[in-house]
């Protein structure tokens, strides 16, 4: 296949079973570099089962998933990461413990190159590094507008913030590729725009290639170029906003749906 | 040397291998009920060699303190990807196997009865500088990306992999810190008390020594030294008649009211500072005259 390095995921032919559950069939994807991508679907369609496919939390059942050409389905997740994808978790997963500076310095870790011997003994390698680390850090969590939390702890910040955290603590990484799943879940209509700007913001600042799932129909047609629509397990369709809005099977199948889940 | 620098030494040595279990349980998330074993491991070692080779006390507490690392390293290495459940059992069967071995190997280790005439040479200094050094050494890693790392392993593994962090490479380099802390601590009480038994080294010293660890606050460096220094001179201090029952009944009943009433230790993860002290006395005193420090008070 010519092209290959114009697409940051390709996605080809993916299945997963689990005992029973057919929670992926047939997936194909491809996120060309630089573009925002979107996800969307009704509960347990198999969203945030093709994230932790595309980041070795499960292996796939068959098929292929690229990265910048090279294949990961089935690597480790910490490989996975370290090659330059990043991802947030439906169900927060923060270091609760540490405060949000802390959160983010931790997740910078694969940026420091310097020995045990140069932490122990305070080199001049680490100390540049830790310096590095410390500007980095700072400077993302300013951006995405939490730098006055930066000294609270992750686990008593508002929801709406502890998301936002995830997003800092992917960023810092240095991934190439960010997985976010629903990051607007539980905001209002404000907080939502808000995400939207960031995360536009996002990847003009970072030159990141972003798949988004949410279920806030306003962040998904406002910020994504390309939106796959999956059911069952199944993709239905893929297509640009306006395509999507128009397409019978979709707003039989989701929107029928989302409108149920309103009432 | 007088009864109470005798504890003092005592207390500094198993200090040491509080510290080595605090990288382990409090701030890496693992929780063993066996590092008696390795620290016997590093005991035996090195008062065999420095009986039967001669070698300088030094040179043989170094050689126990890298057998024990080693064996203990290479023990916890299968459980390691296993859930944090089946790590404390297994170090749990290996901590009570190696006291078993040692009692076996009677021609080598004196057996039940012990091992006497072991050559001296440890002081109170000798051990006050080695755990202070232990506490700096703790201090400057847990600082680095290396420490930092285990606490995330400790907090959230699947946040922990996705940003990279090799869940199994950290459990092992905290395996390794505590084992060789716990060896290091057995060999200096080697040369300190002249003698060894295996009964030194049962399962009741493992729970010894993690006990400061989890009531003084997992991830609470300054939490851990404070409830060690409490709670190791115990053994000694009541160690004529039922006091030695009584001991375990104290222990269970601290574990019991900390968990009650501060179940993440008493100084949680904070570290012991000015600053922390300042703020909790602050908030004693605005308590006491019915206000709520932090504004987290009681909401009507
Ligand atoms: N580890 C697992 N073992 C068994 N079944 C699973 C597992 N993970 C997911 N599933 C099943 O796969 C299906 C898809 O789940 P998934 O979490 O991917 O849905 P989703 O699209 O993210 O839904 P939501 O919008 O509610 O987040 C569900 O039926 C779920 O129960
Ligand atoms: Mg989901």
């Amino acid at each position: 296949m010519s092209g290959q390095q114009a697409y940051a995921l390709e996605i080809t032919d993916v299945c997963k079973n689990f005992s029973g559950i057919q929670a992926s069939k047939d997936i194909n994807i491809r996120v060309k570099e630089g573009e925002i991508y979107g996800i969307i679907g009704p509960n347990g369609a198999g969203k945030t089962t093709l994230f932790n496919l595309i980041t070795g939390v499960y292996a796939p059942t068959s098929g292929s998933i690229r990265f910048l050409g090279t294949e990961i389905a089935g690597k480790p997740t910490h490989e996975i990461s370290q090659m330059g994808i990043a991802r947030t978790f439906q169900n927060i997963r923060l270091f609760g413990d540490l405060t949000v500076y802390q959160n983010v310095l931790t997740a910078y870790q694969h940026n420091l190159t310097y020995s045990f011997l140069d932490g122990i003994l305070r080199t001049k390698k680490f100390r540049q590094q830790e310096k590095k680390a410390e500007e980095v850090c700072l400077d993302v969590l300013r951006r995405i507008g939490l730098y006055d939390l930066r000294d609270q702890h992750a686990s008593k910040l508002p929801y709406g913030q502890q998301r936002r955290l995830e997003i800092v603590r992917a960023i810092v990484t240095g991934a190439k590729l960010l997985l976010l799943d629903e990051p607007a879940a539980g905001m209002n209509e404000e907080e939502s725009l808000e995400l939207s700007q960031i995360i536009k913001d996002i990847r003009k600042d970072y030159h990141v290639t972003i798949v988004i799932i949410d279920h806030h129909m306003d962040v998904i047609m406002d910020v994504c170029e390309q939106i796959t629509v999956i059911n069952f397990g199944e993709m239905l369709t893929t297509g640009t906003a306006e395509e999507i809005q128009s397409n019978q099977a979709v707003i039989d199948a989701y929107l029928g749906v989302n409108d149920d889940a309103e009432d | 040397m007088s009864y109470w620098t005798g504890i003092a030494t005592q207390v500094g040595i198993y200090l040491i291998a509080v510290l080595g279990l605090s990288v382990l349980c409090g701030f890496t998330g693992m929780f063993s009920m066996g590092h008696a074993g390795f620290m016997a491991i590093g005991a035996y070692t090195s008062a065999l060699l420095s009986i039967h080779l001669s070698m300088p006390i030094w040179v043989s507490v170094l050689c126990g303190t890298l057998l024990a690392t080693l064996i203990g390293t290479l023990v916890s290495l299968p459980t390691l990807k296993l859930r944090d459940d089946y790590f404390l059992i297994v170090t749990l069967g290996v901590g009570e196997g190696i006291r078993l071995v040692i009692q076996n190997l009677a021609d080598l280790t004196g057996g039940a009865r012990g091992l006497t005439s072991i050559p001296g040479g440890v002081t109170i200094w000798g051990v006050l500088v080695i755990a202070v050094l232990a506490v700096v050494f703790i201090k400057l890693f847990l600082s680095t990306k290396f420490g930092r790392n285990c606490i995330a392993v400790r907090e959230e593994e699947l946040a922990a992999k996705s940003v990279g962090i090799n869940i199994f490479r950290y459990k092992l380099l905290a395996m390794v810190i505590s084992c060789a802390l716990c060896g290091l601590a057995g060999g200096l009480l080697a040369h300190y008390l002249n003698y060894l038994t295996p009964t030194l080294f049962n399962m009741t010293k493992s729970e010894e020594l993690i006990i400061p660890v989890i009531l003084g606050g997992r991830g609470s460096l300054t939490g851990t030294i404070v409830a060690g220094l409490l709670l190791l001179p115990l053994p000694e201090l009541l160690r004529f008649g039922s006091a030695q029952e009584w001991r375990m009944v104290i222990y269970g009943l601290l574990v019991v009211l900390v968990i009650t009433f501060r179940p993440s230790g008493l100084m949680g993860n904070k570290e012991l500072t000015l600053q922390n002290l300042k703020k909790f006395l602050a908030g004693f005193f605005l308590k006491n005259r019915g206000q709520a420090p932090d504004g987290k008070g009681d909401s009507v």
